[in-house]
Formats: C-alpha cells, sequence, structure tokens
C-alpha cells in the first residue's frame, strides 16, 4: 500500500459518498440533489484524470487491506483498469447530466439516483479491482444496485423485466462465486497480472482450468450478454433511457466485457488459454452472439429493442477480439471496449430524446424526426454509422483491426463473420436514417413537449452531441498519441510483449 | 484480577438488571440500557484480556473443578458474548417505542414485563457460553427456555399462547433428554468438566447413548431439520423484538452447547459418520426451510423459515470442520456466519415489526407502498437480505466462501451444491418481499408514524451484518484462542 | 447386593423416563402433559442417584445428589411456569388442549371477524 492508493479510495468514495448522501436527501430537494450529483461525476472525473496523469509519470498505485482470512481486498490500476476506469467515468458524467434532465418531473428521484451512483461505484470498482475477490465483490455490487433502476418505473412490466434480469445475473453471480472460490482453492490467491497466473498449474490440472473456464465465461457471460444467456437483455429495455445507457455503454454489459479480458488476459494469460484450447470455443460462441443479435435487431420495430438486440452483437467484438490469438486481434476487440461505449451511449441517449420530447417508441414512428430534432438526429446519425463501420468512424477502427487479426491468425471465417455482421448492422440502421432524414414529418407527435427554444431540454441535448463528437474524435484522430488507441496498443504490447 | 472481574459482571451485570426491573417495572428501559452499556464494556474489557492473555478461567468463589464450578472464556464464547451483547443493547434501544407505540394499557402493561425477561434472558445466555461444564449447561439451558417461553407468551393472543406452550413442552423434555446424557456421562466419566471430560472419555456404548441423548435434545433445541416445527409459529407470534431475540441468539445457545460437545469435550466421537449425518440434516433444513420461506404468505412467518433454513448452514460446519485439513477454515466460517445472520435476522424482525406497526399487518402481497413510506426499513431489510444471501461484501458470504473453500479443500463438493442452492433459493425469497418496494401505487397510504429508533437501530444492524464480511479476519483471529485441537491446524 | 440395586434403580429410572415421554407425546390434556414431564423428571434423578451409588467405599458420591438437587429446584420452576402458561391457554382458547397450527390461525379469524361483526 502506498499513500497514492488513496486516491483509488477516492475515485470510489467520490460515487459512493454521493450516493449515500442522495439516499437520505428529500424527494424536493431537487436543487442540492443535482448540484450533488454533478459534483460527484466531476469530482470523479477530476480524479481520475489525475490518476492518467501519475501513470503516465511511472506511479503506482495500489491500496490493500485484509478481508477474508488470507485474502485482501486489493485496488490497483494497471493499463486495463485505467482503460475502463476513465471510460465509464467519462461517460458517466455525460449519463449523469442527461438523466437530471430526463428525470425531471418523475417519481422517487432520491432513490434513482442513489442506486445511480452505488452503480457506478461498483463499475469502478470492477475497474480497479487488483484482484478476483475484489472484482466479485463490484461485480455483485453492480447487480444489487441495478436492479431498482431497472424496476424504476414500478409497472407490473417493469417488474417481470427485472425480475428475469435478477434471476440471469444471480445465477450467473452464484456460478461466478464458485469458480472464483475453486480457483482459489487449486493456484491459492488471484492477484491480476498480464500473462495469468495459472502457468503452473496448465501441465497438471488442464480439465479442472478448462471446466473452470466455462464456469467463468458462464459467471459473466450473463452480464456481457452472450449469447444464450442473453436473455435478460432486451427484457431489461422497460427501464428509463439513462438506464439503458448506463446498462449497455457504461456499467453491466461492459462490465461483463472487461470481466471476459480480465480472466483471459490476466488471469488465465492468453498464451495458456491457448494452451488449453478454451479460447476457439470462446471465438465460436462471439462470432454466432454477432450474428444472432444483428439478425433479431432487424425484426424488432421498437427501437430500443433494435438497440438491444444491437449491443448483444457489438458488444461479442470485444470477446471475439480477445479469443482471437494475436496482437491486432485484441487491438481490435479491447479498443471497442471504448467504441461500442461512445456509440451506443449515444444511439441510447437519441433514443431517449425521442421519446421524451416526441413521445417517439418506435422505428416506423420515426418519419421525418430529423427535421423537428436535427441535432439529436445528426448525433444518432454519426453514432449509427459507426456501428456500421463506416470510415473514418470509431467502428471503423475496431473493425479493421479485428479483421487484420483474424487473418493474421489465420481464422479467415471471421471476417466473413464481420462482413456479414457490417452488411446487417447497415440493414438496420439505414431504414432509420432514412426514415428520420428524408420522410416527412406527420402533423402531429404522439406526445411532444415543448422546451423552449432548443429542439428538446438542454441537458438533454448536450449529452449525445459530447459523445457524438467523440465517436469522430475516436476515429479520426485514432492514430494520435492521445487516442483510446494508442492506449490500447500499450496494453497489447504488455501482453504479447517480449 | 481484571478479567475475572469482566466475567463476572457479564453475568451479575444482566442479573441485577433484571431484579431491578422486576422490582421497578415502570424503570425497566434504564436498567436494560444500563445493563448494555456494562455489558458492552465488560465484553470489550474480556476480549482484550483474551487476546493478549489466551483463554481466562475464573473459578467461582475461589472453587476450583470437579467441586466449584469454573467461568471460561476463549475466543468463542467472546465472539458469543460479543454477538449476544449488540443484539441485546439494538433491541434495548428498539423496544421502548415499539411497546410504547401499541397505544392501549394492556400492550403498555407487557411492555413492563418485557424488561425483566428480556434480562433473565441476557443474563441465561451470557452464563451459557461462560460456562464450562456440561451440568451447569443444563442450569443456563433450562433458565434460557424459560425466559424465551415467557417472552413469546408475551404478545397474549391465542395464537401466541399456543405456540409459547408447545414450545415449552418441546424446550422442557428437549433439556430432560439433555440431562439424561449427563447423567450417564457422569456416570461413566465422573466428571462434568469440560476440559476433563476430552482427557477421561473413552468411545464405548453408554458415552455413544449419553451423546445421542444430548444432542437429541439440543437439536430439538436448536430447530435443526426436522425438528423445527415449534419455531416458525413461537418466532413469528411474539413481539418483534422478542423474535428478533429468539432467531438470532437463542436457537443458538443449543448449537453452541453442540460445538463444546463434539468438538471439545468428546472429539474423539466424532467420526466421518457421525459428520455426515448433521451436515445432510443442514443439508434438509437449507432447503425445506428456503422453500417454505418461498410460500409464506405473512412477512414475519417468512422470516422465521428463514430462520430454519440459515440454522442448516451453522451445521455444515460439522462435516467441515471435522475433517483435517481446512477445518479451521470450515470453524472460522460457520462462527462468522453465525455472526452475520445475527445481525441479519434482527434487524429483519426489527423491520417487520417496524410494517406490522406502520401499516398493522404483515401480509406480503399487501406490502406495495408501504415501503415508500418507511425507506430505512425498506433498505434495512435490504442489506440484511444481502447478507443472507451471501452476496460480498456481507459477512455471511464472508462465512459461505470459507465455508465453500474448506469443502473444496476436502473434495466434499456435494456441500457446495447445497450452499450455492440456498443462496439462490435465499434470493428468491427475499426479492419476494423486497420487489415490493419498488411497485407503484396509485396513491399512497398513510400508515401510523414510525419513531425514527426503531428504523434506525434496524439499519445499524443490517449495516453490521454486511460489514462484518469486510472485517471477518478479526473474528478469524479470536477464534483461534482456546480453539479445539481437533480442528487441526489454523487454515491451509 | 449393592450393584443389583444400582442396576434396578438405573432400569426403573430409564423406565419412567421413557413412560414420561410416551405420554408427552401421546396425551392432548394439558395437565397430563405438565405430569408427564415430571415423570419424566424423575426418571431422570433416579439415574443420578442410581449412578452416584456407584462409587467405590460405604459413601455414595455427593455430586450427583448436588445435581438432583439443583435439577429438582429446576423441575418445579418449570411445573409452575407451564401451569401458569396452560391457565392462560385456556383462558384464551377455551380449551385445556393445544389446537394445531391451522386451527388457531382460523379460531383466531373467526374471532376477528366476531368482534367486528
Amino acid at each position: 500500500m502506498n499513500i497514492h492508493g488513496l486516491l483509488l479510495l477516492g475515485i470510489l468514495l467520490s460515487s459512493l459518498l454521493t450516493g449515500v448522501i442522495i439516499f437520505f436527501l428529500r424527494e424536493q430537494s431537487h436543487r442540492l440533489r443535482t448540484w450533488l450529483n454533478l459534483l460527484g461525476a466531476g469530482l470523479k472525473l477530476i480524479l481520475v484524470a489525475a490518476l492518467l496523469w501519475g501513470i503516465y509519470h511511472g506511479q503506482g498505485y495500489t491500496l490493500a487491506f485484509d478481508f477474508l482470512p488470507g485474502i485482501q481486498f486489493a485496488l490497483g490500476a494497471d493499463a486495463n483498469s485505467v482503460l475502463f476506469v476513465a471510460l465509464s467515468s467519462f461517460l458517466w458524467f455525460w449519463t449523469t447530466l442527461y438523466a437530471v434532465g430526463y428525470l425531471e418531473d418523475s417519481p422517487h428521484r432520491s432513490r434513482f439516483f442513489g442506486f445511480f451512483s452505488l452503480c457506478v461505484t461498483a463499475t469502478t470498482g470492477i475497474a480497479l479491482s487488483a484482484n478476483l475477490v475484489t472484482f466479485l465483490v463490484f461485480y455483485e455490487l453492480l447487480t444489487i444496485s441495478t436492479y431498482p433502476l431497472v424496476v424504476h418505473r414500478g409497472t407490473p412490466e417493469a417488474m417481470r423485466g427485472g425480475k428475469i434480469y435478477l434471476v440471469y445475473t444471480l445465477a450467473g453471480g452464484t456460478v461466478l462465486l464458485l469458480a472464483v472460490v475453486w480457483l482459489h482453492h487449486l493456484a491459492g490467491p488471484v492477484m491480476f497480472k498480464e500473462r495469468g497466473v495459472i502457468q503452473a498449474l496448465v501441465a497438471t490440472h488442464r480439465g479442472e482450468l478448462q471446466i473452470l473456464f466455462l464456469l467463468f465465461m458462464l459467471g459473466i457471460g450473463v452480464k456481457a450478454a452472450i449469447v444464450p444467456l442473453h436473455g435478460w437483455l432486451p427484457k431489461a429495455m422497460v427501464a428509463p433511457a439513462p438506464v439503458s445507457s448506463l446498462l449497455h455503454a457504461v456499467a453491466v454489459v461492459k462490465a461483463g466485457a472487461f470481466g471476459i479480458v480480465r480472466i483471459v488476459y490476466d488471469v488465465y494469460g492468453v498464451e495458456n488459454a491457448a494452451k488449453l484450447g478454451v479460447l476457439p470455443p470462446l471465438a465460436i460462441a462471439a462470432a454466432v452472439t454477432i450474428v444472432y443479435g444483428s439478425t433479431l435487431a432487424l425484426f424488432q420495430d421498437e427501437l430500443k429493442k433494435r438497440l438491444a438486440f444491437s449491443t448483444v452483437s457489438q458488444v461479442s467484438y470485444i470477446v471475439l477480439g480477445v479469443a482471437i490469438l494475436g496482437p491486432a486481434a485484441a487491438i481490435g476487440g479491447l479498443i471497442h471496449l471504448v467504441h461500442q461505449g461512445v456509440m451506443k451511449i449515444t444511439l441510447f441517449f437519441g433514443a431517449g430524446n425521442y421519446a421524451e420530447t416526441l413521445g417517439i417508441h418506435r422505428v416506423s414512428e420515426m418519419n421525418g424526426v430529423g427535421r423537428r430534432m436535427p441535432l439529436t438526429t445528426a448525433a444518432f446519425t454519426v453514432a449509427a454509422l459507426g456501428m456500421i463501420g463506416v470510415p473514418p468512424l470509431a467502428g471503423y477502427i475496431t473493425k479493421w483491426y479485428l479483421k487484420k487479426g483474424a487473418i493474421t491468425a489465420g481464422d479467415e471465417w471471421v471476417a466473413v463473420v464481420l462482413a456479414v455482421s457490417s452488411l446487417l448492422n447497415a440493414a438496420y440502421f439505414l431504414p432509420i436514417l432514412y426514415r428520420a432524414w428524408f420522410l416527412s414529418p406527420p402533423k402531429t407527435w404522439p406526445q411532444e413537449h415543448s422546451f423552449g427554444k432548443w429542439e428538446t431540454h438542454w441537458m438533454l441535448l448536450t449529452a449525445p452531441l459530447v459523445t457524438a463528437a467523440l465517436v469522430i474524435w475516436a476515429g479520426v484522430f485514432a492514430e494520435s498519441p492521445y487516442s483510446p488507441l494508442a492506449w490500447v496498443k500499450l496494453i497489447v504490447a504488455r501482453e504479447y510483449g517480449p | 484480577m481484571i478479567s475475572s472481574w469482566s466475567i463476572a459482571l457479564l453475568i451479575l451485570g444482566p442479573l441485577a438488571a433484571a431484579a431491578l426491573a422486576f422490582t421497578f417495572p415502570k424503570q425497566g428501559r434504564w436498567m436494560a440500557l444500563a445493563s448494555a452499556m456494562v455489558t458492552v464494556g465488560a465484553v470489550v474489557a474480556l476480549g482484550r484480556e483474551v487476546l493478549v492473555g489466551g483463554v481466562q478461567t475464573h473459578h467461582v468463589g475461589g472453587w476450583s473443578a470437579p467441586l466449584g464450578i469454573d467461568l471460561r472464556a476463549d475466543g468463542l464464547a467472546v465472539l458469543m458474548l460479543g454477538i449476544t451483547a449488540l443484539v441485546s443493547s439494538a433491541v434495548t434501544l428498539y423496544s421502548p417505542p415499539y411497546f410504547l407505540a401499541e397505544h392501549d394499557a394492556e400492550a403498555l402493561h407487557r411492555g413492563r414485563y418485557f424488561w425483566p425477561l428480556f434480562l433473565f434472558l441476557w443474563t441465561a445466555l451470557n452464563g451459557l457460553f461462560l460456562t464450562a461444564d456440561i451440568f451447569n449447561l443444563y442450569v443456563t439451558l433450562e433458565l434460557l427456555g424459560f425466559a424465551a417461553v415467557a417472552l413469546v407468551a408475551l404478545a397474549g393472543k391465542r395464537e401466541a399462547l399456543t405456540a409459547a406452550m408447545r414450545y415449552l413442552f418441546v424446550s422442557l423434555s428437549a433439556s430432560l433428554f439433555y440431562l439424561l446424557g449427563v447423567a450417564l456421562v457422569y456416570g461413566q466419566c465422573a466428571t462434568v468438566d469440560l476440559p476433563s471430560l476430552a482427557a477421561k472419555a473413552q468411545p464405548g456404548p453408554t458415552l455413544w447413548v449419553a451423546l445421542a441423548l444430548m444432542t437429541g435434545g439440543l437439536l430439538a433445541k436448536a430447530a435443526l431439520f426436522p425438528l423445527h416445527f415449534w419455531l416458525p409459529p413461537a418466532h413469528a407470534n411474539a413481539p418483534a423484538p422478542v423474535s428478533a431475540l429468539l432467531s438470532a441468539l437463542v436457537v443458538k445457545g443449543a448449537f453452541y452447547i453442540l460445538l463444546r460437545l463434539w468438538f471439545e469435550a468428546f472429539p474423539a466421537l466424532m467420526t466421518p459418520a457421525v459428520a455426515q449425518v448433521f451436515g445432510a440434516l443442514g443439508a434438509g433444513a437449507i432447503l425445506w426451510g428456503s422453500v417454505n420461506a418461498l410460500f409464506q404468505k405473512r412477512l414475519k412467518l417468512l422470516v422465521a423459515y428463514s430462520t430454519v433454513a440459515q440454522l442448516g448452514y451453522l451445521f455444515l460446519l460439522f462435516p467441515l470442520a471435522a475433517a483435517r485439513e481446512g477445518g479451521f477454515l470450515a470453524w472460522s466460517g460457520g462462527l462468522i456466519f453465525l455472526g452475520a445472520h445475527a445481525c441479519a435476522k434482527t434487524a429483519m424482525f426489527l423491520t417487520a415489526g417496524n410494517i406490522l406497526h406502520a401499516a398493522g399487518h404483515d401480509r406480503i402481497k399487501d406490502l406495495d407502498g408501504i415501503t415508500h413510506v418507511l425507506p430505512i426499513s425498506a433498505f434495512a431489510f435490504g442489506l440484511a437480505g444481502v447478507s443472507l444471501v451471501g452476496l460480498p461484501p456481507s459477512g455471511g458470504f464472508a462465512g459461505k466462501w470459507l465455508l465453500l473453500s474448506a469443502s473444496l479443500a476436502q473434495g466434499q463438493w456435494w456441500w457446495v451444491a447445497v450452499m450455492l442452492v440456498g443462496s439462490l433459493l435465499a434470493a428468491a425469497y427475499i426479492m419476494r418481499v423486497l420487489s415490493h418496494a419498488f411497485t407503484n401505487v396509485s396513491e399512497p397510504r398513510r400508515p401510523h408514524p414510525i419513531p425514527p429508533v426503531m428504523e434506525w437501530t434496524a439499519l445499524a444492524l443490517a449495516v453490521l451484518a454486511v460489514g462484518l464480511g469486510l472485517a471477518a479476519s478479526w473474528p478469524a483471529e479470536l477464534l483461534h484462542i482456546g480453539a479445539p485441537a481437533a480442528l487441526g491446524g489454523p487454515g491451509l | 447386593m449393592i450393584e443389583a440395586d444400582h442396576r434396578i434403580f438405573l432400569l426403573a429410572g430409564a423406565v419412567l423416563f421413557a413412560i414420561g415421554f410416551h405420554s408427552l407425546v401421546v396425551q392432548s390434556h394439558l395437565l397430563r402433559r405438565i405430569m408427564a414431564l415430571n415423570v419424566m423428571g424423575s426418571g431422570v434423578f433416579l439415574v443420578f442417584i442410581a449412578l452416584g451409588s456407584q462409587a467405590p467405599g460405604p459413601v455414595p458420591d455427593p455430586v450427583p445428589q448436588a445435581m438432583v438437587l439443583t435439577g429438582i429446584v429446576v423441575s418445579v420452576c418449570a411445573t409452575g411456569l407451564a401451569l401458569a402458561l396452560a391457565d392462560r391457554v385456556q383462558a384464551a382458547t377455551g380449551k385445556v388442549e393445544l389446537e394445531d397450527d391451522a386451527q388457531t390461525h382460523r379460531n383466531a379469524t373467526d374471532a376477528t371477524k366476531e368482534s367486528r361483526g
């Protein structure tokens, strides 16, 4: 432990304390709650920036204390954590701003924002965990803190969705617990380390390690929504739009993908995993998920459902990149952690704006919406094009590296999967864009609200514009030294380097 | 002699308070408060003594065993005393407004009897945890049973009286089974002193019969499946603070004696077969209790059946701690689980009491909206639930983790399956209640107001149940002191 | 001679205990069940005394006798408590035996209805 380690604690507390205080605020103290929210989010962002600066200057950060007998509760910041923590705290700030605007008049806001803050605490905790047990702690905390968000509306439909969400995630959590205890029994306390910690066991415990890998993937795959464990994700769409953004881009699904990265790179080590022969099945599962999600997305008329199935598909790009051996594919997978986040959050912000401002929930109602809400629709368009993989947007970078990696590794079938997926992406996004820009608007919108001189509430507008700008920046300036890509290359060099 | 001081205070403090509360019924709550302060101080002092100086022994009246009565405090005893002090202190804070809030004369009247009985119960528990001979354990067990039965009857309604009467029959006959076992042990070993028994006990038919009688009686008192039938009505019909005491502490008294008997006095008789039988009964309790909890219509009955299930986990300690490898892991895991359950279950029953007071009923299906007006209680229930389900970082998680580690280390994977299924079932019955906290209600109800202290004590205990997990290495360290030799080495 | 005596007492104690327990389970009248508990207790005390007379030498071991004395005190208290509780049960339910749970619940609901009506 060092004094700098307290910075890690600060990053966690900046949202944890905010959340706890907000729980006890009275419903009416709207202004105070808003300030606290933004203060917490801003403070976290500043602390994360300090962390980045410190790591850039070679400072190490660890924080540990005794937890279970013989096992520590350990936080740390390695290259992987920094990638995820920076992404989630950045996106959280904008989601908070968006959520404040979105939930302006809805009931139970103190409860909502309390759990909202807990949720991001759990996510940053997952990012900053330095060992498996700590990871498990925050992983379960994430489950608990997102349930109230999913059922926030309290309608019978929301309660059903929440129940399904809990059944999936708690069952997944139980499988993960089993895997973690079992691995501890085999390998002792497991600290995350580049290239894994199980080298000594590969030769002697081959079968057990293979079963364990399956258990890990089942446990974490629930959150990452790998087919057939994805059933909860479309049902959880009953949640308010900011929660969907959070689930899809910042917290839950992302935590699942990040968990898979952790297990493959920092617990098993990619070489050991390859020796155990567990990567090809994972790659196949990811490929199936990619095609399945995209195909189902085609048939959804409800906008948020279409986006949900798109998430199912897109998150598995990350898994696919991890599962294919070789640095290029790894770069493609890891960078998609960031790219999918900014693109998908923009799309959900857009969907939320349509629903909140015009009462539009279905693709078939979107005719001419670009003329009524040009800025929102522009952001939506950028993100959708990015998802399809149009150069020079963020998604293009992902697909380029993945394809290169697959061909280098000799897995040409992956290139075919990627091409099919891109076609499907285009098939379910382009009709939306066409409707929005080129068809004429109806005389009246389903349920229109007026927000003065802007097309919608300014808080609802700022967030998607910022994230859409990021989609462009991450693509256009991908090769600059200050892009997410540069950081990802550093991570991959450490995993694969000499 | 600081140590004999604190040991004496732990028994005399609550006893004197009980006598005073009986004499001056209106001052009962202040007596309890004084007793709580004295007891907490004494436990802390005793804990320090034990940590520094090892096991502490106090010869009552200066007579040592075999003639006199020995009081002994090792790590296990201190842990149990600490849990008791914690739960009892919370009940002390919670109860005055609980009984006052009833608003009718009869209830106020009952409230007066609550205090002396509660303090006698506390005395009996402290005595039980400090006693080092099996006959004196009988006496404390009976005192505990009397106070508990009277407390159940306190509610005064026909269900409560019937449940109390049935509880009394079970409790008295179980004690007599135990006492008959004590007689046979004495006939065989000529001593009732726990430490001396280990040296003198020779496995033979008489001892087996004796131990079977004692164990049978204690299992009935600990309400282990299938002898749990008396527990749900007794715990569910008592006033909320009483239910909390019964579920959190009283049943654990019998469990504690079982630990002392099988691991300290007669480790030679602890064969793998015996250990597996205990485990099988525990597994049965986990499954049966959880499934029953799923189908209860009333909140307090659900919580009571959850106790039946959670007690099952404690008995998994037997097959797992009896093995040489990782025995201590399971031992500390089971006892940390016990502590977490005590805190969590107290929080739950107190919450149930709040809901009963506010809504006037505890039908689960009609709980919509009531939690909107009791947010702190709902939060407390949720946190307690986290520990009962065993989600990290709660005390329940720490306990389960250690038990799971031990079963994997010993290759007893069947307990792993039971524990994991039990967790999922627990999640299911907790969510049955908790989901009502989030449903929409068209018109918010106007419930009876609840004094804040009733909500905050419940929350404090729930926070403790969760926080215990983060500090799980402390109780483990304490448990090392005077841990039975039969457990094998400390940890893996 | 002494040897034989002690065995008889031991056996008698065990039989008393068994008879008592049998009645406790089979009988339903509360007073009978309370008496059954007392018979069980007497059985246990007899076993104690019998085992105490086993001791070598002319004087029996005093420790079991002390235990029996303690046990009798406890038993008297228990009987007192049980009688008081049985009295309350009879006052509340009008019966001298325990109802099963379902019945208790039903009666309680009826009573509430009556009091409302």
